[in-house]
């Protein structure tokens, strides 16, 4: 009878593990849908710049108040799970704060150090439930965020706000055990709240410290399992999502292969007109010229859509959405994750392989009015905070649609002609080009 | 009234068995809109005065397919890409200038993929070094004590990340420089990037430019500088929607220099 609780906490890291890795692979096969993309250039650029802008928030902190409580956040985050490995130690050997005798006073600092943190942790949140739902900042409220990405950000800061109390909670009940039941503490926070717990006879001190010490790890895997289905999933792409990030100059746009080879045959004085066309591959998929559907875009893009939080710097920078555009660049990354969970569920059901459902995309998700508010700023990239990049993808998109659908604004039909013939996106003659200098000022 | 400009070509340069230590790219709206010429002649006239040895590439110029390319026309991106190349690479071209920060950044950036690899800088970066170097003396003229706020060319700069060169020049001529709230990294496009510029805006409920417009005209400045024939028209645009163009000119950098300095 004495091993139930530590069989029990066995099952529940197991289940909750076990289903969390299921997730993860499931995203990482969804994101290895996309065409191939080489990254493996400059990897000490690369890990440098995942090390400012990731590690060292760089990017976050521009916007100084929502900065900085993510930071606090982040570090609280990241400091407070080193006691996650004492509970795990404690589950499953059925000890009690097994690090408190080896460090000896130090766990106390350390303990105390972690309820400072937690306290701020729950400050921030409580501030940015404030923010999203009392000051309604414009940018949490957009039409792409009616609905569950709301109500996601509001669970989120609950779940880490009960996950930090009850932690402070634990300690303060034990703060009240009898001397000799104390494994270690008071702790600074906990025992401020401790008086609270006054006059409570042991027994109840020790149900409360145990449901706390449960709910919390309860709370973790629960969180943890949360998070392939929300936007907070970025606490684990953020990083690669950076080291993978785009490292050329943000004017640089791709120039595609498919394109230059036809082109290059094309202005080739030796090609023979006549010759047959190379025999194509039969097991190769017909390649698009740019994105239709989520397969179209390459895996950075994808993972790119799974690193979102749903911030929304990039539209509120956005100059087409500022000025009431139909375009919202994190509504692309939304839709892009969305149409690819889509896209992961269908082949789920298929056994492994995708059944065309109808749908893309582009038309169904994404439309060609807001693709074409786009004036190619780069406010959008320039804006998040880890370096996803909405403008790839909405020139793949238009991309599809010049050169797939020949669809594009009628006004810019004829300057393409113009372009094509003139060498100018104006009706001008290429014979004037140089009237300029020679013309009287 | 200044002297003729001086602009040769490259086929003239190439028939008199020379090469210009650089070729300055005008772009199509230096060579055909009536606006930009003005800054054209702004820069070759900076570029006379110093004796530069360029050429110009005239009826061989051609688009840079930037407007195809971020419109998604790759194709046509791609067939003025490359003939383009061809010219330049016949002709042996090593470093350009432009006078359009797109053609600067589809020449610098995209076109070394295809063969077309060359030194590019934008005009404001030659002005800039010109100054630095000495060769180029520059007085602050009728801007002297102006108020003068600068708006960031996308292309430029967020793309490019060059903030610094056209407000250093801007600075020697002994103006006061302001900026606007959104201004480097977080500059608020004109509205006319990404193929815009040959199209009607999607529905909304402002036009960017007067967004950006009103965004420079609340500092209340005598001008407003740019490096971009495109940035320019739309917040010359702007400035005359507001009925302040008695107050407040829109100018490019180059034609700054060259009108305080009487070239």
């Amino acid at each position: 009878m004495e091993y139930i609780p530590q069989i029990l906490f066995l099952v529940l890291i197991a289940v909750g593990f076990g289903l969390f890795g299921k997730s993860a692979l499931r995203i990482r096969r969804n994101i290895l849908l996309g065409r191939d993309l080489d990254r493996s250039d400059n990897p000490s650029v690369r890990l440098s710049t995942m090390l400012k802008v990731a590690m060292g928030q760089s990017k976050m902190v521009v916007r100084p108040i929502a900065g900085t409580l993510h930071l606090i956040v982040y570090i609280g985050f990241v400091l407070i799970n080193i006691e996650v490995l004492e509970i795990m130690i404690d589950g499953l050997a059925g000890t009690h704060r097994v690090f408190a005798p080896i460090l000896g006073g130090l766990y106390t600092v350390a303990i105390s150090f972690f309820e400072v943190l937690g306290v701020l942790v729950i400050a921030a949140c409580g501030i940015f439930l404030y923010r999203r739902n009392v000051m309604k900042i414009g940018r949490f409220h957009s039409t792409e965020m009616k609905g569950w990405p709301f109500k996601d950000a509001n669970y989120i800061l609950i779940i880490e706000i009960v996950l930090m109390s009850a932690l402070l909670i634990m300690n303060a009940a034990e703060a009240n055990f009898p001397a000799d039941h104390r494994a270690a503490g008071p702790f600074l926070i906990s025992g401020l709240i401790a008086p609270l717990f006054n006059g409570f006879d042991p027994s109840t001190l020790h149900i409360i410290e145990r449901v706390c010490w449960w709910a919390h790890i309860i709370g973790i895997m629960f969180f943890l399992n949360y998070l392939p289905f929300s936007k907070h999933f970025h606490i684990m792409l953020a990083f690669p999502n950076v080291y993978y990030s785009k490292l050329t100059p943000k004017g640089q746009f791709n120039n595609l292969e498919s394109v230059k080879k036809e082109v290059e045959l094309m202005m080739d004085p030796n090609a023979d007109p006549y010759a047959a066309a190379p025999a194509p591959d039969p097991n190769a998929a017909p390649q698009r010229f740019g994105a239709k559907d989520v397969q179209d875009l390459n895996w950075v893009q994808l993972m790119n859509a799974y690193s979102c939080t749903e911030c929304g710097r990039c539209t509120s920078s956005c100059p087409a959405n500022i000025t009431g555009k139909k375009l919202s660049p994190r509504k692309i990354m939304m839709d892009t994750r969305d149409r690819l969970e889509n896209v992961g569920a269908i082949i789920d059901l298929n056994k492994g392989t995708f059944v065309d459902d109808g749908k893309s995309l582009l038309h169904d998700h994404i439309t060609p009015e807001e693709l074409w508010a786009c004036t190619s700023c780069n406010a959008c990239t320039e804006a998040c905070p880890i370096n996803i990049d909405p403008l790839s993808i909405i020139i793949d998109l238009r991309r599809y649609l010049v050169m797939e659908e020949s669809s594009m604004p009628a006004p810019l039909a004829p300057v393409m002609s113009s372009l094509e013939n003139n060498g100018a996106p104006w009706q001008f003659s290429p014979s004037d080009r140089f009237n300029w200098a020679t013309e009287e000022a | 009234m200044s002297e003729a400009l001086k602009v040769p070509t490259m086929a003239e340069m190439m028939a008199a068995g020379e090469t210009p230590d650089i070729l300055f790219w005008v772009g199509c709206s230096g060579s055909f809109d009536d606006r930009a010429k003005k800054i054209t002649k702004a820069i070759v006239k900076i570029l006379n005065k110093v004796d530069m040895k360029f050429a110009v590439l005239g009826v061989e110029e051609s688009c840079t397919g930037d407007p195809a390319k971020r419109a998604g026309n790759e194709f046509t991106f791609m067939m003025q890409a490359m003939s383009n190349i061809q010219v330049m690479n016949a002709y042996e071209v090593k470093k350009i200038v432009t006078g359009c920060p797109h053609c600067f950044n589809t020449i610098k950036n995209e076109y070394p993929e295809l063969g077309g690899k060359y030194e590019v800088i934008h005009h404001t970066q030659l002005v800039q070094q010109l100054i630095d170097e000495g060769k180029l003396k520059v007085e602050g003229g009728a801007f002297k004590g102006k108020k003068i706020t600068f708006h960031d060319p996308c292309y430029l700069g967020r793309a490019n990340g060059e903030y610094e060169a056209p407000r250093s020049v801007i600075q020697n001529l002994d103006v006061e420089l302001t900026e606007m709230k959104r201004s480097r990294a977080n500059g608020l496009c004109c509205g006319a990037g990404g193929a815009q510029m040959f199209k009607e805006a999607e529905p909304g409920d402002k036009e960017i430019n007067m967004e950006r417009a009103e965004e420079a005209l609340a500092l209340k400045p005598d001008v407003i500088a740019t490096g971009c024939p495109f940035c320019n028209t739309m917040m010359t645009d702007g400035v005359k929607y507001n009925d302040k163009q008695d107050e407040t000119q829109v100018l490019d950098v180059a034609e700054m220099i060259a009108q305080a300095n009487d070239l």
